[in-house]
């Protein structure tokens, strides 16, 4: 573990918040030409309080202020938003970078070199099975299509380096060596992220997270990939395993990272889309910087955490309890273990909680009622937090606080 | 252009020589030091001393990388990890030679 020269572990420091986020994932609509079935925001429809351009273009320019590096662009799609491009472009002017998920389905061969022609602009496709079948189960039919002639076409204008963005379920552990060799035939890079129970996930949780086996064989995998691949730090709740994998190994839920979603709500994370973690709205007075900087969940969030139930776990100090938002959609206490605890404890709690209501996600967008079954519905995506793990980048006097 | 996937250039950090901050590379200073952002290869470190951050600054404006960190006022005995510390930085690009 490095130090700072005071002393002060660069983790707490971050574990106390920051003025300004690393990055931060700005869902851009809820619309959506897909509706995958563990689809995080419930996205489908388009919500009619969406900011306006103007108002996108006035949190930019906040953006630039709090020199924000970065931002994860999302949705829904995004680029269904007319203004989607004049967007990017703003940000890019005004010195925030952009990285957006998509599922390639706008990704022409005009928009290829667009995209190919820009230092500031990356691009991540989603993907959820190496094989149209696994992929088209979840994200729905022709969506595998879709998202591999999107890669051909980034590949063939020579964008190289673009993610191939792959969240892991039950299906698709088996296809990791699948997912490499298809990022590696199109120059692109591999980012895994874990399946969350929020949204539209909670539905399918059950039935499509990986088993505790299959954990152990995607930690084992990502640990033999090292910096290879990427996994936005999705997956320091399996640091109990062993040694962590790349990243700053916290939860950074409005401490480093955070959510703003299509209506200007700011949610402690991607994966918290739920009142109990609005910390405020980009429209009121002071804007998004006074959210950030201000607002009392935020702050508590910031305070130090107690370790609850898992105090005495000669783990925590690894896995931190894991991820607060897969604890609270599973009906969990948030001080207690992970529902994907590596030593069973989050199983063990979840037959405990019995029948109890668990809370579900906050607005929800679907197109269509929610399902039960995984079969074969057609669906939409997920994913993303703080990308590249914000210490994979090899600090200088300094790697990540936990290698 | 787009993202390289490659973590390292290679380069390594030589105190006689002359460097500069990367022009793709943009520094938010922090109370532990700065964050540094890599627009180019889109990779984030951390510079964990305000020392650091001052030494980074200054590398153009000074004949060498062991001037900087004299000027900075880096210490004998902080001086290696200083230099470990430039050298991990010029390995990932964030940091790279310029002509004196």
């Amino acid at each position: 573990m490095t130090t700072t020269p005071a002393g002060t572990r660069l983790v707490d420091r971050f574990e106390r918040g920051l003025d300004a986020p690393i990055c931060l994932t700005w869902e851009l609509t809820y619309a959506c030409n897909l509706a995958c079935v563990h689809c995080l925001s419930s996205s489908g429809r388009r919500d009619p309080g969406e900011l306006s351009t103007g108002e996108c273009k006035a949190l930019i320019d906040e953006f630039e202020r709090m020199q924000i590096f970065y931002v994860n662009i999302g949705g829904g799609e995004p680029t269904i938003r007319a203004d989607f491009w004049e967007l990017v472009e703003y940000a890019t002017d005004h010195h925030v970078g952009v990285k957006f998920s998509t599922n390639g389905s706008r990704i022409t061969e005009e928009v290829a070199t667009r995209l190919a022609a820009s230092d500031y602009v990356d691009v991540q496709i989603s993907l959820d099975g190496a094989s149209a079948a696994v992929n088209d189960a979840v994200r729905g039919e022709g969506s595998y299509a879709t998202a591999l002639t999107a890669m051909e076409r980034l590949a063939a204008v020579g964008f190289t380096g673009f993610k191939l963005s792959v969240v892991i379920t039950r299906h698709n552990v088996a296809e990791l060596d699948d997912f490499k060799a298809i990022a590696d035939r199109f120059g692109a890079q591999l980012r895994l992220t874990r399946l969350r129970p929020s949204g539209r996930g909670a539905d399918v949780w059950d039935e499509l997270h990986p088993t505790a086996a299959q954990q152990r064989q995607l930690y084992d995998w990502l640990v033999a990939h090292g910096e290879d691949v990427l996994t936005g730090d999705s997956f320091f709740h399996l640091a109990g395993y062993g040694d962590a994998l790349p990243g700053l190994n916290l939860c950074g839920a409005g401490r480093v990272v955070c959510l703003v979603d299509p209506v200007g709500d700011v949610y402690a994370c991607p994966f918290a889309i739920h009142d109990e973690f609005l910390a405020g709205n980009v429209r009121s007075a002071g804007g998004f910087t006074s959210v950030w900087r201000d607002s009392a969940l935020f702050a508590e969030l910031r305070a130090p955490q107690s370790a609850g139930a898992c105090a005495s776990c000669g783990h925590f100090d690894a896995c931190r309890g894991g991820c607060m938002a897969a604890k609270f959609f599973t009906g969990l206490p948030l001080d207690g273990p992970d529902p994907e605890c590596v030593l069973g404890h989050g199983e063990h709690a979840l037959g405990a909680r019995g029948g109890r209501d668990v809370p579900r996600s906050g607005p929800d967008h679907s197109s269509r009622p929610r399902r039960v079954a995984v079969a074969l519905t057609p669906a939409r995506r997920p994913d993303r937090r703080c990308d590249e793990s914000p210490l994979a980048g090899s600090g200088p006097a300094v790697r990540a606080d936990r290698r | 252009m787009p993202p390289t996937t490659a973590p390292s250039t290679g380069v390594s950090y030589d105190p006689a020589r002359a460097w500069a901050l990367h022009p793709q590379v943009s520094l938010r200073p922090e109370s532990f030091g700065a964050l540094a952002y890599h627009f180019g290869t889109r990779r984030l470190s951390f510079l964990k001393s305000r020392t650091l951050l001052t030494v980074v600054e200054t590398l153009a404006d000074q004949p060498s990388g062991a001037e900087a960190c004299r000027a900075a006022g880096v210490g004998a005995d902080e001086l290696d990890a200083y230099e470990r510390a430039l050298d991990a930085l010029a390995g990932s690009g964030m940091i790279c030679e310029r002509v004196a």
